[in-house]
């Protein structure tokens, strides 16, 4: 596979660099492996959308780039950069200064993600004074401002209330706002809308996409859902049973999907001047973590699989504009496999 | 826990084969092997299995008879353990006031908590089960009567609830008939002070099962409710059940020694583990500590034992714990 | 606001006139009053006249009315075995109970909580695991056990042990009574003198010890429930520090369920004090209570019932009064209208 980032990194360094990525979660019975070999980069202000089904690991691969892995899972392997900085081996408390200030997330239920026992007022102000020199005023004046920011009516007057007084999509603006309230350089969004009405989805992506844009800010968009992808991400990662199977600009994989997998997430969308002969229905399911089958793990569900497949498993090698992990592209990129472990 | 394997099981024809199907399941299952990983678990339900064995053989195990007048002998009172200068090799333990063999009467005793436990945890769990499943399933006004009962019962605690109707009991019953029937009135004191856990348990899968399409189904082609909710609620609620159900019975033993330890409990005539402690109690001063820190240390492992399982227990069930 | 307690403390009346109940209906159906409080050779019509003269021929009702209106003014009746009014005797023993229960819950509080607390946090820590241990050897141990054990160890046998070691690491301990009191108008206390208060060390322990591990046990699952939530999660992604996280948020909501549960907890400490005043001798009502159950003293056994009862009843109301200031969720308010979209 070759390295997107070492390619830019001369004239233009990655805000957020992830190199070989491995996530284990020990068990009774062994180690799984629920993240593994994963690398991608995100520029400055840039939108990278990760998609996969449920169990993928791009939630943990979220988790593991702020810093939250809940034990026993942890980073077994690869590094993760932040501006340059090697922030994967960091001490909690240097960690913790960089949460909220340089790196903000937004989880995917608003229901839970507010303490009930606080108002949103508090909650904001605590996390604006813990990472700058304002006083209890001026915190107090910018929440304010950032609820007026994302949309909250009446903002001076919510700001007192309590997160039960608050509607879904209301509450999940909040959680944004809190987000972005120290202009953080990155935002990883974690199923931002999932849990929301499918009336008010649009309108959280909208906001969430504008608001970034305003503050500069890079979004790492985890969903399962690539209509929202599509309308949000400027590329794509695409994740199949704990790996990265292909990775591009939006329009080339949405349009051009070359991993069958892809393919196959894609006939889930319509969309129009699709070929229709790639819309295929994807048989099974995903497989278990503890039942990754050998060579490629889609291959027991791909419709082209062949010998190759069911052996050894494939790297990520570039094919047109974007990069797959299947052996159907072996021929354009061979000789280059061994560069890598 | 092999054995509460066949409970939900056992309805229906083919027991044979079910059972050992469940047994299959069971040793391949996440609960045994996590019962194989863990000495402190072993080691508390050999104990367990231990006083349970000994319990049962008490007449083949005791190396005397307590309650055999011919064989006391009042000269033989007060006698210290073996490793005491004055101890008696006869007496392991040593003896207590009337001469009776400490380790005898702790086995004998031992088995007479153990009895009133199990007893008292099975009343209970039948009562529970029952009034929990006749609320979930008909909810209505015969739910609202038994869980205000619930909630006014839980205000109070079992200890209290128990002793209070011990001594109803007691006032109630005339003094002989009390003293034969002293057994069941025990059971039920302590039995009806705990029935209302596995009724919210039950209660809270009989009102998500009766909603099912299936129940409504079986309910329209003429199946009685109770065949339904025996087949159906009950498989579901047994992990639950069976925890409560440990933890219940050392809470249970505890319970009856303390009963027994105030003097309301088991009578004087065959001494539980709790009544020896509360005669032994009496001769603390004295010096003669064996005859109540010995049952008192019996007591202690075989509730801790009890406890320990039922702890492990409720992880295993619960995999969100661990 | 008004409304919540307005219901709750009907509740409180109907567990009230419930146990109320029960009580009467000990006295009216259990054993024949009259024969308890006649001699042998009362005439048929001298036992007539005073059945008529105590109502005890009125209908069932009627004499239930009469019994709530003497209880709430604090008439029990009198006791059969100590022929004085129930009222007296409890007067006289409460003090005893109360400063021993006060004690008690004192030490498993501010033990029990912070203990509860520290394993909660520290989940996997060596002194965690100590503590655990402990608590779990303190919930087998029945309360007598323990009683017994103290006095054998601070009673009887801590001049030899000190002998043996040759220097006093055990005080002596008294292990009967109360030690000396002093009478403050009708209450009697033994706070105020050296020997009272040496003789509350070994029961309050005693009593204490128990509710203790409970609560500690308690706090420390409801503190892992929490750290588990959401928000939790996302104070932590905000990059809120440790302290904030962990005490700010985290141990004010283990709070509401805590509360609800050390409180009731609480309140049995009143009805365990009965098996410590056992072990202990200490003259209070559990004491009493003990007594008339063996002697069949039925006012007494009904009244000390009425007592607990209302102990309980108060404790409850004051904890969900707590409840309902420490979770706003409770406090419904007009204002959620506005958050709808």
């Amino acid at each position: 596979m070759s390295d997107p980032a070492r390619e830019f990194r001369p004239s233009n360094q990655p805000l957020l660099r992830v190199d070989n990525l491995r996530i284990e979660i020990p068990n009774r019975r062994g180690t799984l492996v629920a993240v593994d070999d994963v690398s991608f980069h995100i520029s400055e202000g840039e939108v990278l959308g990760v998609v996969g089904e449920s169990g993928a690991g791009k939630s943990l691969t979220g988790s593991a780039v702020i810093g939250l892995l809940e034990p026993p899972c942890h980073i077994a392997g690869g590094t993760i950069h932040l501006d340059g900085r090697r922030v994967d081996n960091l001490p909690y408390e240097q960690m913790r200064r960089i949460r909220g200030r340089e790196i903000g997330m937004v989880f995917q239920d608003p229901l839970t993600s507010l303490n009930p026992l606080y108002t949103v007022g508090r909650q904001l102000t605590e996390t604006i004074l813990t990472h700058t020199d304002l006083g209890e005023k001026a915190a107090r004046q910018r929440a304010i401002d950032l609820l007026q920011e994302v949309g909250i009516p009446a903002a001076a007057e919510r700001i007192d209330h309590y997160p039960h007084q608050f509607s879904g999509g209301m509450r999940q603006r909040v959680v944004i706002a809190l987000a972005l309230c120290i202009n953080p350089r990155l935002i990883i969004a974690d199923e931002p809308t999932t849990a929301l009405d499918v009336s008010i989805q649009a309108q959280i992506i909208a906001l969430l996409k504008r608001l970034c844009r305003e503050h500069g800010a890079a979004v790492m968009l985890v969903t399962h859902d690539m209509g929202v992808i599509a309308e949000t991400a400027d590329r794509v990662a695409v994740m199949y049973a704990g790996r990265i199977v292909e990775i591009g600009p939006v329009a080339d994989v949405v349009l051009r999907a070359q991993h069958p997998y892809t393919a196959g997430l894609m006939g889930s969308i319509p969309l129009v001047g699709h070929d229709v002969e790639d819309l295929t229905q994807i048989d099974g399911a995903m497989p278990r973590l503890n039942a990754i089958p050998q060579g490629c793990a889609f291959n027991p569900r791909c419709p082209r699989a062949f010998d190759r497949c069911r052996r050894e498993r494939p790297d990520l090698q570039p094919v047109g504009a974007t990069q797959a992990a299947c052996w159907l592209f072996d021929e354009a990129a061979a000789g280059r496999s061994g560069t890598h472990g | 826990m092999a054995v509460s394997q066949d409970k939900p099981i056992a309805v229906e024809a083919g027991i044979g084969a079910r059972f050992v199907d469940a047994l299959k399941r069971f040793f391949d299952g996440d609960i045994w092997y996590s019962f194989t990983r863990s000495p402190v678990v072993i080691v508390s339900a050999v104990v367990t299995l231990f006083f349970v064995l000994s319990s049962i053989g008490a007449p083949l195990v005791a190396p005397h008879d307590p309650f055999d007048l011919a064989s006391i002998d009042l000269l033989d009172a007060e006698i210290p353990p073996l490793w005491y200068a004055d101890g008696d090799p006869r007496f392991l333990l040593g003896t207590d006031a009337q001469g009776r063999d400490i380790l005898s009467t702790m086995i004998y005793g031992s088995r007479i908590s153990l009895g009133v436990g199990f007893a008292s945890v099975l009343f209970a769990m039948v009562l529970g089960i029952a009034l929990g499943l006749v609320s979930g399933y008909f909810g209505g006004t015969v739910d609202a009567v038994i869980m205000r009962i619930a909630d006014v019962q839980l205000t109070f605690p079992a200890i209290l609830i128990a002793l209070l109707i011990d001594g109803l009991a007691r006032a109630v019953l005339p003094r002989d008939f009390h003293s034969e029937v002293w057994f069941y009135v025990l059971v039920l004191a302590i039995g009806l002070s705990f029935w209302v856990q596995y009724a919210r348990t039950v209660r809270g899968s009989a009102m998500v099962e009766r909603n099912k399409e299936y129940v409504q189904a079986a309910r329209v082609i003429g199946i009685p409710p109770v065949l339904i909710m025996i087949r159906h609620v009950l498989p579901n609620v047994m992990g639950p059940v069976l925890v409560i159900a440990t933890i219940n019975l050392a809470i249970a033993v505890i319970t009856e020694a303390t009963l027994s330890f105030l003097g309301v409990g088991v009578p004087l005539t065959s001494p539980s583990l709790g009544t020896l402690i509360r005669v032994g109690n009496d001769f603390l001063f004295s010096g003669s500590w064996w005859i109540t820190i010995f049952p008192g240390a019996a007591l202690a492992v075989l509730v801790l034992a009890v406890n320990l399982l039922g702890d492990w227990l409720r992880d295993a069930l619960n995999p969100k714990l661990r | 606001m008004i409304a919540f307690i307005v219901r709750r403390l009907l509740q409180s009346i109907l567990v009230m006139l419930a146990v109320g109940f029960i009580a009467f209906s000990l006295f009216t159906y259990v054993g024949d009053p009259i024969n308890n409080m006649v001699g042998q050779d009362t005439t048929l019509e001298q036992r007539q006249e005073l059945r008529e003269r105590l109502g005890l021929d009125d209908p069932f009702f009627v004499q239930y009315g009469r019994f709530l209106v003497n209880a709430v003014q604090g008439d029990f009746g009198l006791s059969y075995r100590h022929r004085r009014p129930v009222s007296e005797l409890i007067a006289e023993r409460m003090p005893a109970t109360l400063e021993l229960s006060f004690v008690a819950a004192v030490l498993a509080l501010f033990i029990g909580v912070p203990m509860g607390v520290y394993t909660g946090l520290h989940r996997r820590g060596f002194l965690s695991q100590v503590f655990l241990t402990v608590s779990l050897i303190g919930i087998s141990l029945p309360t007598f056990l323990i009683g017994i054990l103290l006095i054998l160890v601070f009673g009887v046998m801590s001049q030899d042990i000190n002998q043996a070691i040759g220097f006093s690491l055990l005080p002596q301990l008294p292990t009967f009574g109360r030690g000396e009191t002093t009478q403050i108008g009708w209450w009697s206390t033994g706070f105020l003198t050296q020997s009272g208060i040496l003789a509350l060390i070994l029961p309050s322990i005693t009593l204490a010890l128990f509710q203790m591990t409970l609560i500690m046990r308690l706090v420390r699952s409801e503190m892992l429930e929490v750290l588990r939530t959401d928000y939790i999660k996302f104070a932590r992604a905000r990059g809120l520090t440790n302290r904030a996280v962990n005490f700010g948020h985290a141990l004010k909501n283990t709070l509401v369920p805590v509360i609800t549960i050390t409180g009731l907890q609480l309140g049995s400490i009143i009805a365990f004090a009965l098996i410590t005043e056992q072990v202990f001798q200490w003259p209070g009502m559990g004491l009493l209570f003990i007594q008339a159950i063996n002697e069949v003293d039925i006012p007494v056994m009904a009244s000390y019932l009425i007592m607990i009862g209302f102990f309980f009843v108060v404790i409850n109301l004051i904890v969900d009064l707590l409840y309902y200031v420490v979770d706003p969720r409770l406090r419904a308010d007009k204002a959620v209208a506005g958050g709808h979209q």
